[in-house]
């Protein structure tokens, strides 16, 4: 059962010098957003490798991506099911020997819930679903995903959930501040009542980064913020969330060699 | 659940008194008691002939249920009369409406179907858009059940479109959900708001599919009535075209994806014929369905991949009269027969009766029929994705639905006679004698003020930005998710959504859904034809080419004949502009009994546009972004303010609504489409509800740049004033951003088609205002304030 048929029709990534690296993308039963994660990692030069949550093969990948979704239809908690599937044992298991690990949204859900991220999500302070273009400050750029911003810039990328508002207690807050493990926060709005603004984090070796936000949805001209935003975005742009993907791309290139 | 019991138990005792010896009713009270069930079967039926049944309960009228015996020359069982009595609704049969219903088919020219794979009738009608890609979509009501429970009854109605589209073999990819609600300062108007937009929010944004625009307006005519429409667009292979029928005698029948439990039933019966109340308070929760969006994410990938494997000759989803519907349907279309066992459907609830099972609406269920050669196949993808299912029977050719429980025969009918062959009734209609006098109530013959000064202009257009209807619905669609799947090119608030198809080439496809309620009331037949002109003229402003026409025909009862006057009207205007616009209805639904204590809504057909872009890339969005480029007004203005929103904000209703001319619609799209294709505007925006003032107040917001305007020239040219120029809604209109290299060919073209245009400002990214020359000035900030705040006041 390693098939996912009609789950991303990955066709070959462009020549670019990065098409060697091999990003997974898992779906689990409810995922949605694998498709676009796919689709970034091929319009950031990579190659991108679906990978079923029912199978023990990781198939090889040089990182993972457990994309956004409600797996499970998060009727329990978001990611509480899915952390149960056989694959994560997998990607427990390897991120633990430093493979590059990014859990977007819902993914960051299951990250947390698996414990390799600290703290939770807990239903939006306004309760609702919220979709709408937000800006966050890369705080840390020293992470495997993240190499390719500077730290302290600030990038604008879709955020859309039901479940975002990340908490965590005091003493795992200060540590994760006092570590640089805040890899993005908030800005000008928190839009879902976060501690300290915390839009994404880091594991302390900095290979499993998770946020809420959705990079692989500001990685095309015309398909993300750029046409959307109250012309914060100019024309032509809303990529930043790219930066994401060739991040751990280039890393995995760099150190193949 | 409880309730419904309740209610049961109730007329089952009542009933049980009256007709002690009758089975059905007998039935269910003692199986209730957990005692032994008594099955009421085609043998029982013979021999009990005179056996009083509760048709009238169920919805059927005497000479319907007269018809039913006369068809199966014996009492119907009480599973078979539970099919008829479902299958014959207003919802399912279109009984009162299909007489009219046909000039959609009889209306249309060669031309008009070129383009068209599948046409109406089928579960959504498929347009063909090029390079082997073929889109089908439809929009379908929800609006009874989403009275009665909000939350899930929009969220149902999000679930059974998109099922739809499935069982047609393509990928959804889209969903629109065009709202009316009652006045905003009502109290129940919250309740509504809230449950039916997490309801679309919950359900659409679980299964992965952006919500890429819709309506959301505000009337008191709706207070009792909500109006809950869903639009669903999916794309496929030409190749991957699937219609449901059973055909190919000893293949296998299969029933897959949720259990069978005792929501929604008698839903397509009860709730769509009658009002809800008697005192204001819902009474009918129970025949609601509960929708699982997560079981339908499932259900689209695994049925994707059934289609891909080709394991299945057809799937039919389940949605009204569930069971019955599916069966009949699938039987009549293919070899004209089929033999069920229902103790082999899986259920939630070990209670239900036969005829429950058979009407139930749970949600998330397909049909499909399967070779016996496919059998392990699909039974390896229903593992894959931990889908349950259950083998009910096969197809046979003796041209009869045989349905057996427990080996004994409850149900034995000609398929056709339940799906196809219902009452069809030529209902009584006349021109309301009201409708002269509403006519000849002009505006302008009201005591309504007319703003004049530049303080009183100012006023207006912020009262007009701020007011319900035309106020952002952001509040409404930042609760979906618009980028999922990233095709979105454009969603609300732009004109139309548009979608990405082919991510090599660009294909891809523009959808408008538009409808005016007051216009309609103020003339069925122009107010019908004014929606189709917005929607085909929304399409056209992005860029797209118009193909095709889906409608949702939302009236009030068919039993009043001046209701029906509307309908019929509605109709007749819809076919005829249709036939003059080129494009055909591939598919909708009708939505009657709209009506609560005898006030029925407005009239409101919406209409939904399905335009084609060779390349999305070059699709228009609604507002203006670069500094200097030259504005221009596209069309005529006429003092045309009866049945505007401008009216509307003075609590005026009548007159006649805008004039149509639809040669004038078309030529504007063309050169909306030729000005986007060769790359002379980049920003456009149509003129519809709120006018002018309506139109440059959005495209300023859109991305937040100013821009100077001079009206001088428009006023003089078509002998109106500067408030009229403002806030009529005059029609064939729009306004255009131009870059000053394009200004040259932008103006020969519209003078080499005849077209009035003419130059009224300046797009003015230093000054954050929409500067209206030697009149007024709107800051930006002030606007945006205005125009976003008044759903957060209400509802936030």
């Amino acid at each position: 059962m390693t098939e996912t048929p009609l789950i991303g029709d990955f066709s070959p990534a462009p020549d670019s010098g990065l098409s060697g690296a091999r990003i997974g993308v898992i779906t689990f039963p409810g995922t949605l957003d694998d498709r676009d994660a796919s689709r970034a990692v091929r319009i950031a030069g990579g190659t991108a490798v679906s990978l079923w949550h029912g199978d023990h093969d990781l198939k090889g990948v040089d990182a993972v991506v457990i994309p956004g979704g409600f797996s499970y239809g998060d009727y329990l908690r978001a990611g509480a099911i899915s952390r149960f599937a056989p694959l994560m044992e997998q990607v427990v298991d390897a991120s633990k020997a430093g493979l590059p690990v990014l859990g977007i949204c819902n993914g960051f859900q299951v990250l947390t819930e698996a414990h390799l991220l600290p703290g939770s999500m807990i239903k939006n302070s306004h309760l609702h679903f919220l979709c709408r273009d937000q800006r966050l400050r890369v705080e840390n750029s020293n992470t495997a995903w993240t190499s390719e911003y500077e730290a302290g810039s600030e990038i604008v990328v879709p955020l859309k959930n039901q479940d975002g508002q990340y908490v965590a207690d005091e003493k795992t807050l200060d540590e994760l501040e006092g570590e640089g493990r805040v890899v993005f926060r908030y800005v000008d709005v928190n839009p879902n009542g976060s501690r300290r603004d915390i839009a994404g984090i880091s594991n302390a070796a900095g290979n499993v980064v998770g946020l809420m936000p959705h990079p692989e949805h500001a990685v095309e001209a015309g398909f993300g913020p750029d046409s959307s935003a109250f012309g914060e975005v100019e024309l032509g742009g809303g990529t930043d969330g790219l930066g994401i993907f060739t991040s751990v791309l280039k890393k995995i290139v760099a150190g193949a060699k | 659940m409880s309730e419904r019991v309740d209610a049961r138990l109730e007329t089952a005792d009542e009933a049980k008194n009256e007709h002690a010896e009758f089975g059905y009713v007998a039935d269910a009270v003692e199986h209730i008691e957990g005692r032994k069930f008594n099955i009421d079967t085609v043998k029982h039926a013979e021999e009990t002939p005179d056996t009083p049944l509760p048709w009238a309960e169920l919805g059927l009228k005497e000479d319907e249920y007269n018809r039913v015996v006369e068809i199966l020359g014996r009492r119907p069982t009480a599973a078979e009369l539970a099919m008829y009595s479902v299958m014959w609704s207003e919802h399912c049969s279109y009984k009162s409406s299909k007489v009219h219903l046909r000039q959609f088919g009889e209306k249309v020219t060669e031309d008009m179907k070129k383009h068209l794979m599948v046409g109406i009738g089928e579960n959504a009608g498929v347009v063909d858009i090029g390079d082997g890609w073929a889109v089908t979509y439809k929009i379908e009501s929800h609006n009874h059940p989403s009275f009665v429970e909000p939350y899930q009854g929009a969220a149902t109605g999000v679930g059974g479109i998109v099922r739809d589209i499935i069982s047609m073999g393509a990928r959804p990819v889209a969903v629109m959900d065009p709202l009316r609600f009652g006045a905003i300062d009502h109290p129940d108007t919250a309740r509504l708001v809230h449950g039916i937009v997490a309801g679309i929010g919950g359900y659409g944004n679980s299964l992965g599919l952006p919500n890429i625009g819709g309506e959301v307006v505000f009337d008191s005519v709706y207070q009792g009535n909500p109006l809950v429409n869903a639009l669903a667009v999916g794309v496929m292979r030409h190749e991957d075209i699937r219609l449901a029928n059973a055909s190919g005698v000893g293949n296998k029948v299969v029933l897959f994806g949720a259990r069978t439990g005792g929501d929604g039933i008698g839903g397509a019966s009860v709730l769509a014929s009658e009002s809800f109340e008697d005192d204001g308070k819902p009474a009918k929760r129970p025949a609601v369905q509960v929708g699982d969006p997560f079981a339908e994410k499932v259900l689209i990938e695994c049925c994707l991949e059934l289609f891909k494997s080709s394991v299945v000759e057809g799937i039919q989803d389940l949605g009204a009269a569930g069971i019955s519907c599916a069966t009949s349907e699938l039987a009549s279309n293919g070899d004209g027969g089929m033999h069920v066992e229902l103790t082999s459907v899986l259920l939630r609830d070990p209670s239900l009766t036969p005829g429950e099972i058979l009407m139930s609406e749970s949600q998330e269920r397909m049909m499909a029929v399967v070779t016996p050669e496919n059998v392990a196949a699909f039974e390896a993808i229903m593992e894959k994705w931990n889908v349950e299912f259950s083998w009910l029977g096969e197809v046979t050719d003796t041209g009869r639905l045989i349905i057996e429980w427990d080996g004994e025969k409850i149900v034995d009918v000609d398929p056709r006679t339940v799906a196809h062959e219902g009452p069809v009734y030529d209902r009584p209609y006349h021109r309301p004698e009201w409708l002269d006098g509403v006519q000849a109530d002009t505006f302008n013959s009201s005591s309504a003020e007319r703003p004049a000064s530049r303080e009183e202009l100012k006023a207006a257009v912020l009262e007009l930005m701020a007011s319900p209807n035309m106020c952002s619905k952001d509040w409404v669609t930042n609760q979906y998710d618009r980028y999922v799947q990233g095709n979105t090119a454009l969603a609300m608030p732009d004109d139309a959504g548009v979608i990405r198809v082919d991510e090599e080439t660009g294909l891809g496809v523009a959808v408008s859904t538009d409808a005016n309620g007051r216009y309609t009331y103020l003339d069925p037949y122009q107010g019908a034809q004014l929606a189709l002109a917005e929607s085909y003229r929304n399409v056209a402003t992005t860029g797209a080419v118009p193909m095709a026409v889906s409608d949702c025909l939302n009236f009030g009862s068919p039993e009043d004949p001046e209701v029906m006057w509307q309908f019929a009207e509605a109709v007749r205007g819809l076919a005829d502009g249709c036939q003059e616009l080129g494009i055909p209805v591939t598919g909708g639904n009708v939505s009657l009994y709209n009506q609560t204590g005898g006030v029925a809504i407005h009239p409101t057909p919406v209409v939904g546009v399905l335009g084609r872009f060779d390349d999305v890339a070059r699709r228009t969005p609604s507002g203006w972004r670069e500094d200097g480029q030259a504005i221009y007004l596209m069309g005529v203005t006429k003092d045309e303010l009866d049945g505007s929103e401008w009216a509307n904000l003075r609590g005026h209703l009548g007159g006649k609504p805008p004039a149509l001319d639809l040669a004038a619609e078309k030529l504007l799209g063309e050169l909306l489409i030729n000005a986007s294709r060769d790359g002379m505007i980049d920003a456009a925006h149509d003129l519809s509800e709120g006018g002018l003032a309506a139109t440059l107040s959005d495209m300023a917001l859109r991305f937040g740049v100013g821009a100077r305007i001079g009206l001088g020239e428009v006023c003089e040219r078509d002998g109106v004033d500067l408030f009229t120029a403002l806030f009529s809604e005059s029609q064939a209109r729009a306004v255009v951003s131009v870059a000053r290299s394009e200004e040259v060919r932008f103006k020969d073209m519209c003078s080499a088609r005849g077209f009035a245009h003419i130059r009224i400002g300046v797009v003015d990214t230093e000054n954050q205002a929409l500067d209206f020359q030697d009149q007024f000035s709107l800051p930006l900030a002030e606007l945006k304030e205005a125009h976003e705040g008044t759903l957060p006041k209400y509802f936030a």
